[in-house]
């Protein structure tokens, strides 16, 4: 039985009628996906689902077309059509994640068994992407508390690292002479964070397994967070007792902080975050960005008594 | 007597085939992109973010057409090429565009909301920058008809025009300081700018020496 939890509802204003949103580039979208997903997706497989309690209603899905041709993965380079057209060439399968530092059962954990441990929910999140544009994707995967909760997490462990696959030989902007960031990519979560019944490791997306340019075969999603935060191509995870490096912090530490909460209140140095642009809703797409992604009610709590604009 | 002239260079010769060209007939070409892309993103055929898309290609359109019109006056003193006849409607059409890019940003992406737009213009700076680039290129589209230039006469009208190279110079760092890192494409943009405003700035060369 699905039970809707009303914290995750948008008022029944926003909900664009089927009428409208059944139109002309919705069909030509889907047309077009059929097209482009034989051709580019011919792993995608498809993955066996149950529903979830913390999804997202009332909101109108961003199309699959879009989720997978509009993407930031810079290994693949920096535009956005780059990492559909060039991820093509990663190699998937077979996939291990190293499962390292303050747990019980280190390791390296094959991706089916990491998989195969609990069922694959169905899970519809807003993403909110730092440079002002969003999306709803219903993701597939399992939350990350189950994971860290099977490999056990020592007392000690306070955070959370994560690190993308390094492979110059399939990632062509690792080989480049003037790479974009430093690679690996790292991400890194408070354990806390970590444990939210919201963080999800995601391994598919419309029901099917990731796209390559989706972050296959594993990917982090935080839905409070800027994108950037949900790191692709996962192969490490550690625990460790002191806040981990991570990439766009490193990289551009006064534009990019470790918690990079959705805030509109607090603006990016070179642009506003107080709105946001949906793509696939055509022209005029902006709409007002909600504190913490309208995700407050699940999060907000672990943020009590911190100033969220240092802790930006 | 036309046997005793010597045989036209290719430079004559092109130069001739370019006096019969009519300067709006390069005007309408300079503007094709913009028509393009602007029939593309109207038609729903530029992806997933069209305004984005269609701002990104009219910006990007309008600094190459900014940095045309700058290639002129070197191209003439190195290859003796002259195209100085084409060269205000190069201007005229990199103002049109600029100006498209413009409108594409206040009506299709922040749908000419003033709060909105004035606070992307006061508060990113590379919108600021922007947007102190295009003020700053109206002046010169006001001024560019021959009437105009015989009113300021031409050493006013000279000077005036010259804001055109911190025009250019501005473009570039407004493309540079919009992406999350620091890009090869728009150094590119920007290394040509400071090189074509940097080739003015050399001790002139008398007529003829090169």
């Amino acid at each position: 039985m699905l039970i809707r939890d009303p914290r995750l509802d948008v008022p029944s204003s926003e909900i664009t009628p089927k009428s409208i949103w059944l139109n002309r580039r919705a069909l030509m979208a889907g047309v077009g996906g059929l097209i482009a997903g034989g051709l580019l997706d011919a792993a995608a497989a498809p993955l066996q689902t149950v529903k979830s309690d913390l999804t997202t209603t009332g909101e109108e899905l961003t199309s699959r077309e879009d989720i997978t041709t509009y993407n930031n993965f810079y290994e693949f380079g920096t535009d956005k059509s780059d990492p559909s057209e060039n991820g093509g060439s990663l190699t998937t399968s077979p996939w291990s994640v190293t499962i390292d530092g303050l747990v019980d059962k280190p390791g390296d954990y094959a991706l089916e068994d990491i998989m195969g441990a609990q069922p694959i929910e169905e899970r519809v999140y807003r993403m909110r992407c730092v440079e002002a544009w969003s999306m709803v994707i219903p993701w597939n995967g399992f939350p990350l508390s189950a994971l860290l909760g099977r490999v056990g997490v020592q007392p000690s462990a306070k955070y959370v690292a994560f690190q993308t696959l390094l492979r110059p030989s399939e990632m062509p902007d690792q080989d480049s002479s003037f790479p974009a960031m430093p690679y690996p990519y790292v991400e890194g979560l408070r354990l806390d964070e970590a444990m939210n019944p919201l963080t999800l490791l995601a391994v598919g997306l419309y029901g099917e397994t990731l796209p390559n340019q989706n972050g296959a075969p594993l990917r982090l999603v935080v839905p409070w967070k800027y994108g950037f935060k949900g790191i692709k191509s996962i192969v490490r995870i550690s625990l460790t007792e002191t806040q981990p490096p991570t990439s766009w912090n490193m990289l551009a530490p006064s534009e990019y902080g470790f918690y990079a909460n959705v805030n509109p209140k607090v603006d990016h140095p070179r642009w506003s975050q107080a709105t946001e642009r949906r793509i696939g809703a055509g022209f005029n797409a902006r709409r007002d960005t909600l504190p913490f992604n309208g995700y407050g009610d699940f999060v907000a709590a672990m943020y009590a008594g911190m100033d969220l604009a240092q802790n930006y | 007597m036309p046997d005793a002239r010597p045989a036209p260079t290719a430079l004559q010769r092109l130069h001739g085939a370019l006096r019969r060209v009519p300067t709006w007939s390069v005007y309408l070409l300079c503007m094709a992109p913009a028509a393009i892309y602007t029939t593309l993103a109207f038609s729903d055929r530029l992806g997933a973010d069209p305004a984005r898309a269609l701002e990104h290609a009219l910006g990007l359109w309008g600094l190459r057409l900014l940095l045309a019109g700058l290639v002129v006056t070197p191209l003439r003193q190195i290859i003796g090429l002259n195209l100085i006849r084409f060269r205000r409607v190069i201007g005229l059409a990199a103002f049109t565009t600029i100006g498209l890019h413009l409108l594409a940003w206040a009506w299709l992406d922040v749908g000419f909301d003033p709060a909105t737009m004035w606070k992307d213009i006061s508060r990113r700076p590379y919108i600021t920058i922007g947007m102190a680039a295009f003020v700053l290129l109206i002046p010169l589209a006001i001024t560019s008809t021959n009437a105009m230039i015989r009113r300021l006469g031409p050493k006013a009208w000279s000077r005036l025009h010259k804001l055109v190279y911190a025009i250019a110079i501005l473009g570039g760092v407004h493309f540079l300081l919009l992406k999350k890192t620091i890009q090869p494409e728009p150094l590119v943009y920007l290394a040509t700018a400071v090189l074509l405003v940097g080739w003015r700035l050399l001790p002139r060369r008398r007529a003829g020496a090169a």
